[in-house]
């Protein structure tokens, strides 16, 4: 209990530190908003996307690009956020000096994991309030919705985060961790749905952004915030809620024995 | 005190890189309450030997006990009762000293209080300063403060006063009596012989991985080795003279030049001098093999 007691008072701290940080309070926390915002506007004008050929059932720019930000959001919290920080904190001594403290490397990751899902509410939610408020979209009213919201969520943030701490031994110092980690990201954004529409993509390279979670994430954001017209533009035809939890729980596994088989305090003997 | 077992204990401790020794078969004991310095140049192993200790590295031979407790096997409550000042200054740059010293101290089950430890490192006016904001020996203090903050047995400090200017290793020397006479047991590394001989017990000196001498301060290295200089100048340039006798050959000085002698002094080599003689004789003794 005393482990827990101490992983929610590392994740207050981790929160308070978060926050006070220029750049991931800008380039985690708000660069999906300031994307969701530039491709919005930008592409206000170009007519609605997905409609048929009577000229309906599409959606305005906002409401297409909404979802994939969703998703860009939890990979950033997660994966971008966690491996960035821990090779830092790796790099300047941090982990080092923790490690020879009583503080339990489990409280260490609650903290972490904390941090994570405080930040990652507080962006999406962020993201909604500007959608409905400053475009205009039409959030879902259905609480089936809500429902693949909740688990794609909680099964996307968890597996981001597990696969933020696996990457992070990954950078060979913490100077070099955004250089490493930055690009990984990138490139998963525009070949998973974020910001080039996914079903346009060329089908080898969605067979290849079907290995990565991101793809899964933001494929499970589309069924809560589009229409279900749109399910036929997926690959299969259908949003395969059942493929995305099976997709994203592998990762999550995955994710998991890499951290524990690789976490250490410090090198030791580097 | 002395029938206690001894804090520390090292037995023909061995650390292996690749096929060179950092550390040959080194051998020492801190006792309860006692606080000891380890000293010798740059690479000689000081600080492996200190990893060691603090767990943070694996041994290639030997035993070592650290409050009981073998440093590889050491769990939390083994860790709860050490204090530990690394080397290198860490990082910690968007808190303030105060949030800083909170949030460590949570991790104890008996930390001393916050703002006495702020005030014994000095740096009350600073409490709600940003860490990143402070000067190099400012962050040092929060290195010592956070390796007090919960209230060790046995304190480590690995070159604890680096960059500090001469007022604030006073106030710091102070900060380690205090510890000391509340019955921490220390063990310091320091290139500031000085520091040594102020602050610790005893000494052992470490040269190419061998401990080549280990005393009390006002023992190390042997009689010998504190024999007296007696200095003068005359026209032909200084001389000096080492000797049992220093108040018999001044007397046959005054004799022979028939009046004071010129810039006459009777020192005895500090521990600066003992050591520095230590270390050359260990370095040039090593040479022909």
């Amino acid at each position: 209990m005393n482990t827990i007691a101490l992983g929610l008072g590392h994740a207050r701290y981790e929160t308070k530190v978060y926050f006070r940080q220029g750049d991931t309070v800008f380039f985690t926390f708000l660069f999906p908003v300031l994307m969701f915002t530039i491709f919005s506007v930008a592409f206000s004008s170009t007519g609605d996307f997905g409609a048929g050929p009577d000229g309906k059932g599409g959606v305005d720019a906002a409401s297409y690009y909404l979802p994939g930000m969703m998703a860009a959001g939890l990979l950033l919290s997660g994966v971008q956020n966690l491996a960035v920080d821990i090779a830092v904190e790796r790099g300047d001594g941090t982990l080092k000096r923790l490690g020879g403290t009583p503080l339990p490397v489990v409280s260490y990751f609650i903290g972490k994991l904390g941090q994570v899902v405080v930040t990652s509410l507080a962006q999406l939610a962020l993201l909604l309030i500007v959608a409905r408020f400053a475009f205009g979209v039409a959030l879902p009213t259905e609480p089936v919705k809500w429902a693949t919201f909740a688990w794609v969520y909680l099964l996307g943030i968890a597996t981001s985060a597990v696969l933020g701490i696996a990457l992070s031994r990954l950078p060979r110092s913490g100077k070099s961790a955004t250089a490493v980690i930055i690009p990984i990201v990138l490139v998963l954004q525009f070949i998973s749905g974020v910001y080039l529409s996914f079903s346009q993509l060329p089908a080898w390279l969605q067979n290849v952004a079907s290995v990565f979670p991101l793809k899964w994430m933001a494929q499970g954001m589309r069924s809560v915030f589009l229409p279900d017209s749109f399910a036929a533009a997926e690959q299969g035809g259908s949003w395969n809620l059942a493929g995305i939890a099976i997709v994203l729980g592998f990762w999550l596994v995955a994710g998991l024995v890499a951290s524990r088989l690789t976490f250490r305090w410090i090198r030791k003997d580097a | 005190m002395t029938d206690s077992p001894p804090h520390v204990s090292v037995r023909d401790l061995t650390k292996l890189y690749g096929g060179s020794a950092a550390l040959d078969g080194v051998s020492f004991d801190i006792r309860p309450g006692e606080t000891f310095a380890l000293l010798g140049p740059n690479g000689a192993g000081k600080s492996t030997a200190i990893e060691i200790l603090e767990g943070y590295r694996d041994r290639s031979g030997g035993s070592v006990s650290v409050l009981g407790v073998d440093p590889r096997h050491g769990g939390l409550d083994w860790k709860a009762r050490l204090g530990i000042v690394l080397q290198s200054t860490g990082e910690s740059g968007n808190v303030s000293v105060q949030e800083q010293l909170s949030h460590f101290a949570s991790f104890y089950p008996d930390p001393r209080d916050v703002d006495e430890v702020i005030a014994a490192v000095g740096l009350t006016e600073q409490a709600r300063t940003r860490i990143r904001k402070l000067s190099g020996g400012q962050r040092r203090r929060v290195d010592v403060a956070l390796g007090v903050i919960g209230r060790p047995e046995l304190l480590f400090l690995d070159e604890p006063t680096t960059g500090f200017d001469p007022e604030a290793r006073r106030e710091f020397w102070e900060l380690i009596r205090s510890l000391k006479r509340e019955g921490t047991t220390i063990l310091l590394t320091t290139h500031y012989l000085d520091e040594a001989a102020q602050l610790s017990d005893r000494a052992g000196i470490i040269a190419s991985g061998r401990l080549i001498g280990i005393d009390a301060i006002d023992r190390i290295g042997g009689a010998d080795a504190r024999t007296p200089i007696v200095r003068w100048r005359d026209a032909n340039g200084v001389h000096e003279e080492r000797t049992t006798e220093p108040a018999s050959v001044v007397a046959r000085l005054y004799a022979a030049t028939g009046g004071e002698p010129l810039d006459l002094e009777v020192v005895r080599p500090s521990l600066e001098e003992v050591y520095l003689a230590l270390v050359g004789a260990a370095e040039t003794g090593k040479e022909p093999a």
